[in-house]
């Protein structure tokens, strides 16, 4: 087999070129250019969330509370601690995911005990109570939403850390230490048997799966420039939940084609007003019958699979 | 004041522990959690709604009425959405219930539009003065129908030979077939009966908070499901205690402190009982197998 060793790196360099051109010339349409960060944003969130219930098997619905901990925690930091410039916006991404990550590090406690329905109950509480938590604090807007944040994301950053993302749950996964994740999934007292550290395993995934969530909060924040509590409900885990498993749980390729498809996707039916809301949890509905492994089904391209031949495909 | 506000809780109480018994039911039986059950009674209420205002019936037409129809609806719900999912992985079911939920949702802001709509009182019920305490009729008329509707479940569930059919599939998924008992047929049933419970519960809503909205399946429905989860999601019991309890703690969190943080202080409760008692107040403790 010929040594492939050096073409992620390529690609991420070519395209980290590519968007720092596009961001300079502003040779794109607008439109498309605001498409694009959806997409890389939507991959952020459906990779992160790939780990925790794709690759560990638990079922947590609460993936939206993380992003919206990181989109306010990094709107405030931009806003109030650190100098306004777009310089310090890596410092305001990074407030946003350690604060999003603090909070998967509780969830990981809670999961040490809960499985199944009851962790997806668990996490749903935490959705409800960071919303309700949000709605009820002035000096973030409350209800009416946060205002006033200036628009530092671009093309490049959100391309940056959308395969920052990618190459974390990559290499996350295929390390040995990921390989405990999946064993967790497989069987969790086996796993144990076989010293997988679970404790260990649990905390780590779902810290890593939570701060990229808030890293994804944060772009989006920076983007919109205006974040409300119910940016962050239980339709926005939906969405999530819908991309990652229209592109196939357990696969890194099958979050990025489920994130794009699904973004590009409702885009296309932007002419059908409100029932394309409608046409999203059909789809859902349809897939879950008929291809409950997604498009991709747990299958991997090579490209994402480090060199040793053996791992990918199960 | 006290007392008023204790009826006031039983009331919304009353209302938890209909839609909760939904939940339970269907858990019970189909280990599924039916996400789309706070939205089938938000269907439920604008049904009453319609034959309220459209066809003029009265309450004692449009209980029974929405009950069947919602019921049929909950079959063919379970029919097309899950039914195909029995042997699947529990997650592909979990996750269509989340789309059953959000497609019932989103038809209806899609026909009947986002706009809140007013509720007809149905009943002229006066109102009635007991010392200090002021309950309307159509206070007591919810209670006491929840509370005829419980007793009905419970003696249904007890003592009837598809009650007991109900209870051997929650107990034993492999072994009640072995003794004759069609498993699609009890489920029917069950979702019959649980979505029956939520339109109900959908026309009382509309009666005590005479506004309705394509949203409130959201609100009212997960704290139902928090309800049942307290409880300990299916058991009947659990189902109605927890109801209550949530009726009680949220009125009193609102007679102390600004109703915005009742749904903050609902879902705290929900992770402390929780963490103490990971299955339920009254629900069977959650066993491992190796």
């Amino acid at each position: 087999m010929r040594n492939r060793q050096w073409i992620p790196g390529a690609l991420c360099a070519a395209g980290l070129l590519i968007t720092v051109v596009l961001d300079k010339t502003q040779w794109l349409d607008q439109y498309l250019v605001q498409i694009l960060m959806y997409i890389g944003i939507n991959i952020i969130l459906t990779v992160s969330l790939n780990l925790v219930n794709g690759y560990m098997g638990e079922f947590s619905v609460g993936h939206a509370a993380f992003m919206g901990l990181g989109a306010y925690a990094s709107a405030f930091f931009s806003l109030s601690i650190l100098p306004k410039s777009a310089l310090f916006f890596p410092a305001a991404l990074l407030a946003g995911g350690v604060c999003a990550g603090l909070a998967g590090f509780l969830i990981a406690l809670v999961a040490f005990k809960a499985r199944d329905d009851y962790l997806a109950i668990i996490t749903l509480a935490l959705l409800m109570i960071v919303k309700s938590a949000l709605d009820n604090m002035p000096w973030f807007g409350g209800p009416q939403g946060y205002q006033g944040i200036q628009k530092y994301t671009n093309l490049s950053w959100v391309f940056a850390c959308a395969a920052l993302a990618v190459v974390t749950v990559r290499n996350v996964v295929y390390s040995n230490f990921g390989r405990g994740i999946i064993a967790l999934r497989d069987d969790e007292v086996a796993a144990d048997l076989v010293s997988v550290n679970t404790r260990a395993v649990k905390i780590f995934a779902f810290v890593i799966s939570s701060f990229l969530a808030g890293i994804a909060g944060g772009l989006f924040a920076h983007l919109i420039q205006f974040i409300n509590p119910r940016s962050f409900s239980i339709g926005k885990s939906t969405d999530i939940m819908l991309m990652l498993y229209l592109g196939g749980s357990g696969s890194i390729v099958g979050s990025m084609l489920g994130a794009g498809i699904w973004t590009v996707l409702l885009e296309i039916l932007r002419f059908c007003g409100i029932w394309r809301f409608v046409v999203a949890p059909v789809a859902l509905i349809v897939l879950m019958i008929y291809r409950p492994s997604g498009i991709m089904g747990g299958r991997e391209w090579r490209l994402f699979v480090p060199r040793e031949g053996d791992h990918g495909r199960k | 004041m006290v007392l008023q506000q204790a009826l006031n809780a039983l009331q919304l109480g009353s209302i938890y522990a209909l839609i909760a018994l939904g939940y339970g039911l269907v858990y019970g039986v189909l280990r599924l959690i039916n996400f789309a059950h706070g939205d089938i009674f938000m269907i439920g209420s604008y049904l009453a709604l319609f034959l309220a205002v459209f066809c003029r019936c009265p309450l004692w037409v449009v209980l029974p009425a929405t009950f069947i129809a919602l019921a049929l609806l909950g079959v063919l719900i379970e029919r097309l959405a899950y039914r195909p999912l029995r042997a699947a992985p529990r997650v592909s079911a979990v996750i269509t219930a989340l789309g059953v939920g959000l497609f019932l949702e989103t038809i209806m802001l899609a026909t009947v539009g986002p706009q809140p709509r007013g509720f007809p009182a149905l009943i002229n019920g006066g109102v009635y003065k007991i010392g200090h305490v002021t309950a309307t009729g159509v206070q007591l008329v919810i209670i006491i129908v929840s509370i005829i509707l419980m007793l009905a479940l419970e003696v249904f569930v007890a003592k009837t030979r598809t009650g007991m059919a109900m209870r051997a599939l929650s107990w034993d998924k492999t072994c009640a077939p072995l003794l004759g008992i069609s498993i699609d047929r009890i489920v029917s049933y069950t979702f019959a009966i649980g979505t029956g419970l939520a339109a109900i519960a959908g026309i009382f809503v509309g009666m005590a908070y005479p506004v309705i909205d394509p949203y409130m399946g959201i609100v009212v429905g997960w704290k139902a499901f928090v309800s049942a989860v307290i409880g300990g999601i299916g058991s009947i019991k659990g189902a109605v205690v927890g109801g209550l309890l949530l009726g009680f703690v949220e009125i009193g969190a609102a007679a102390w402190l600004p109703s915005s943080y009742k749904d903050m202080i609902c879902f705290t409760l929900l992770l402390l009982i929780l963490l103490v008692k990971p299955s339920g107040l009254f629900g069977l403790p959650l066993q491992k197998k190796v």
